[in-house]
């Protein structure tokens, strides 16, 4: 691969994981944020309030982040990617400008009320403006994720003179069947980090003793929203997102499950490493037929490895697109467990004091990040060597007049600020957790 | 037709961006001088606060208009000028961060550290985004394929191997420095009171100064580097309304500061700004971006567009869109009208 290109791919796949941290939680934590200002509302109990209003202060440092690491997003695709915005441009240029116009306008609007508003706005209209900056997010979340649905599984086009791709179907990039898979099993990732950054922070506090009363409903509402949306990411949506890939994008399927060889009833692999030069997983524990279930809801039916397609078709890191899979599936079934076992206590009363699944609470938290993280490399990396998936590859869309010396003068800029704004975003946190919930609450703010 | 609607829609959203993102630029940039204590800065930050995020997002949704309506201007354009879009992006960036972190902490160290980035950050964007209208009006090195590249600068002459950086482009930029910091003066004038205000008027007597000078010297040598636009407003006597409302704009804004009308002073200066866009525009029309070389390689509203269809869908969903959001605007901006003062929270 050509130095320009292998650095515009890194650079574009840095900065948008890096905004990807702080979207997720974003996702997530606005709707517990709704979630918490509507029990409130309902129950008439004033400490949910407060619950609301400490989560909005570490919810406001991570959007100014999120913000901040979004628009290096919008700018990229020109910058970077200029010969596909030239010929997609037409086609994907409206979910993002719609996405401008829809989402971001009444993301910015209410923030700044559900922030600072609350005598302002008096009680409902506090909840109304929780409510607005949750849907603006989760619009803007759809919008993004309807793009990337459209670059993995085009549909709705035609291909124009001088290979312009151009719109026939609005309804059909807008309503793209794998965008709507995508948006939930997305959404549902992101309400999982949040959980577990509510449910930690409650754990944190239990072990510090403190605030307790706080430290009770945050891990009441984590586990309990984290646990059923710990299951729905992996069934129905997970699941249906497998099958698609299967149906669309079967080499894909076989570069993330490490299926090198064609057999009639495909087994799975839980372990094993694979090497791509002898075409097999080394040292591997397979369950047999199951990966033909799967697929096809059929044990006996078989699935094509890798072999049987051409090899320049094949996505040019195969070990690291495995591992990735591998690892949120694996993340997503401990994830599973542990809350089940966490909501199994809490609804006999007995979480706070079950102080080896308190640790695993607190020591979990990352961990969300990583499944999320590992998830957009499966689809990303899966959906090499394409940049739109059977129409356009990577190496052709990328810019052609700006050189690997631009280019790495850039990525450094970015890892140099990203790590300033990453130093800063956790001490600001870490304060924020430090000075409690009590504090923010007497502030006023 | 479609592609001329879109072209009038994309620039009125670039206009009302740099009329409203350029007020709360402009306040970044007279901070330091208007407000001396950290008390009086914090005041400057909240006459800006609720409202700059949603201010910066006119130029995404601009940004995202113009992706999706012209495709091929913004993949040349945006490419072109690789290098300082990115700064472009990290000043953003750090302006942003110094907006939103600067009263998380209270101490002698922390908030002067932000209020000196967030001036900085602030005059730095003026000045690169009016280099690089000076770079849409003198033209861009485009080849058969509507492509460029520039380089930060070369000789500083805007002949044909001019880099992003030459005189022309500078002093483009030295202009738009004092074009906001008026608008932003005048900002500041309108939402506080007392010494703070005092020191507002006095600044921004000062930049109008500047400002007056600057528009007759840049619109002196925009008409001898761009030959077009002198041939488009002989060819159309009526666009000379814009920079006929630029001038009453210019001469609005010192009246009604001295006046002491201060709502009207500013009002007056985004007319100013607007005008002075439009006159821009018009006079490049219909070139988008214009080759300072073989003129045939210019991308136009036409050679750059998307096709009608698309076009068409996009009106749908822009109408029901912008009504959304001019409703949020009317909300925030009743909701935060009035002079600022310390008490509350926020910013
Ligand atoms: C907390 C986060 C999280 C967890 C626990 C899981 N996922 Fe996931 N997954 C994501 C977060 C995520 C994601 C970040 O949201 C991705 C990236 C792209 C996408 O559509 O969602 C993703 C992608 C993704 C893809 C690739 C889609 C594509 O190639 O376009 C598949 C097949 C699955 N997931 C399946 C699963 C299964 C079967 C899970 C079972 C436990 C699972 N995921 C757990
Ligand atoms: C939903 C909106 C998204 C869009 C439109 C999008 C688009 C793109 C584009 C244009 C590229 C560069 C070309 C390429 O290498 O294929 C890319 C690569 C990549 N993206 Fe995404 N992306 C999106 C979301 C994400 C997210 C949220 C993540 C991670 C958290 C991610 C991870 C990556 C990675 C790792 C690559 C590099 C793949 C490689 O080069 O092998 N993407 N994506
Ligand atoms: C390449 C793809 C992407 C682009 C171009 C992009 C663009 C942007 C921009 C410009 C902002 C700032 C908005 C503002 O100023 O208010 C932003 C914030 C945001 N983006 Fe992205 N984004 C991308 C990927 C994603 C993905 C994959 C998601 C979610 C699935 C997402 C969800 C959000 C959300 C919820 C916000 C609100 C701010 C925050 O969360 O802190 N974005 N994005």
């Amino acid at each position: 691969m050509d130095t320009a290109l292998a650095l515009h791919r890194f650079q574009f796949a840095f900065t948008i994981t890096f905004h990807y941290l702080f979207v997720q939680l974003t996702l997530g934590l606005g709707f517990l944020i709704f979630v918490l200002k509507t029990v409130a509302l309902v129950k008439k109990d004033e400490h949910y309030n407060e619950c609301a209003r400490f989560w909005a202060r570490i919810f406001a440092v991570n959007f100014a982040l999120g913000v901040v690491t979004g628009i290096p997003m919008e700018f990229q695709f020109g910058t970077n990617w200029s010969r596909f915005s030239r010929d997609a441009g037409a086609v994907i240029g409206h979910t993002l400008a719609m996405e401008g116009l829809y989402t971001f306008f009444l993301e910015s609007t209410f923030l700044g009320f559900m922030l600072y508003g609350e005598q302002m706005l008096g009680r409902v209209g506090h909840w109304g403006a929780s409510a607005a900056v949750w849907i603006g997010s989760w619009m803007s979340g759809y919008l993004i994720v309807a793009t990337d649905a459209w670059m993995q599984h085009p549909t709705g086009y035609r291909i124009g003179a001088g290979g312009k791709i151009l719109l026939t179907s609005w309804w059909s990039l807008i309503f793209n069947e794998w965008a709507v898979w995508q948006f939930v099993h997305t959404i549902l990732g992101g309400i999982v980090t949040g959980c577990f950054a509510m449910a930690g922070i409650g754990a944190f506090y239990v072990f510090l003793k403190r605030s307790e009363k706080y430290a009770r409903a945050f891990l009441g509402v984590g586990v309990t929203v984290g646990l059923i949306a710990a299951i729905l990411v992996a069934f129905p949506t997970g699941d249906t997102q497998g099958k698609l890939v299967a149906r669309n994008q079967p080499i894909k399927l076989a570069a993330m499950e490490g299926h090198f060889t064609t057999e009639p009833s495909s087994a799975i692999a839980i372990l094993g490493q694979p090497d791509v030069n002898a075409h097999k997983l080394d040292n591997p524990f397979m369950v047999p037929g199951v990966l033909s279930f799967i697929v096809h809801g059929n044990w006996t039916k078989e699935v094509k490895g890798l072999t049987d397609y051409p090899r320049d078709l094949w996505p040019d890191n195969i070990p690291l697109l495995y591992y990735a899979f591998h690892i949120m599936v694996g993340l997503g079934t401990v994830f599973i467990g542990v809350l089940s076992l966490c909501a199994l206590q809490l609804w006999r009363g007995k979480l706070a004091e079950t102080k080896l699944l308190l640790w695993a609470l607190v020591l979990l938290m990352p961990l969300p990040y990583v499944a999320n993280t590992a998830g957009w490399m499966t689809a990303e990396m899966g959906r090499q060597p394409w940049i739109i998936y059977g129409l356009m590859r990577t190496a052709d869309g990328v810019s052609p007049h700006v050189s690997s010396g631009s280019a790495l003068f850039t990525l450094l800029g970015f890892l140099g600020i990203y790590t300033l704004l990453f130093m800063l975003g956790l001490f600001l946190i870490w304060r924020i957790l430090e000075q409690g919930p009590e504090h923010v609450v007497e502030a006023g703010e | 037709m479609l592609p001329i609607i879109w072209f009038c829609i994309v620039a009125v959203m670039v206009a009302i961006y740099v009329v409203l993102d350029g007020f709360d630029l402009g306040a970044g940039i007279v901070q330091l001088c208007v407000a001396r204590t950290a008390a009086e800065r914090r005041l400057v930050l909240k006459s800006i606060g609720p409202v700059w995020d949603g201010n910066e997002v006119w130029l995404l949704a601009g940004g995202g208009a113009l992706y999706f309506a012209f495709p091929a201007l913004y993949a040349s354009a945006f490419s072109g000028f690789y290098l300082p879009l990115m700064m472009v992006l990290w000043l953003l960036i750090l302006r942003g961060i110094a907006i939103e972190f600067r009263n998380q902490i209270s101490n002698a160290l922390w908030t002067p550290f932000w209020d000196v980035v967030f001036a900085l950050a602030s005059g730095l964007l003026a000045i690169f985004f009016g280099a690089a209208l000076g770079n849409v009006v003198r033209g861009v090195p485009l080849d058969a394929n509507h492509e460029f590249f520039l380089p930060l600068w070369t000789n500083f002459l805007p002949g044909k191997d001019a880099g992003i950086l030459d005189w022309y482009t500078v002093l483009v930029g030295l202009f738009a420095f004092f074009t906001l910091a008026l608008h932003g003066a005048l900002w500041v004038n309108l939402k506080t009171e007392g010494e703070l205000q005092q020191r507002a008027r006095r600044v921004a007597r000062v930049a109008w100064a500047a400002v007056a000078a600057f528009t007759l010297i840049v619109t002196i040598a925009s008409f001898s580097i761009q030959p077009h636009l002198a041939a488009s407003f002989a060819a159309l006597p009526l666009g000379f309304v814009f920079p006929i409302l630029a001038l009453a704009g210019l001469a609005g804004s010192i009246t009604f500061l001295l006046r002491r009308k201060d709502g009207s002073a500013f009002l007056a200066s985004c007319l100013y700004i607007v005008g002075m866009l439009t006159s821009v525009v018009f006079g490049v029309f219909p070139s988008v971006l214009p080759s300072n070389g073989d003129p045939n390689f210019s991308l136009t509203v036409a050679n750059a567009s998307a096709p009608d269809y698309g076009l068409g869908v996009g009106i749908a969903w822009f109408l029901p869109g912008i009504v959304l959001v001019a409703a949020y605007f009317t909300f925030v901006y009743r909701k935060f009208s009035g002079k600022v003062s310390l008490e509350g929270g926020g910013h």
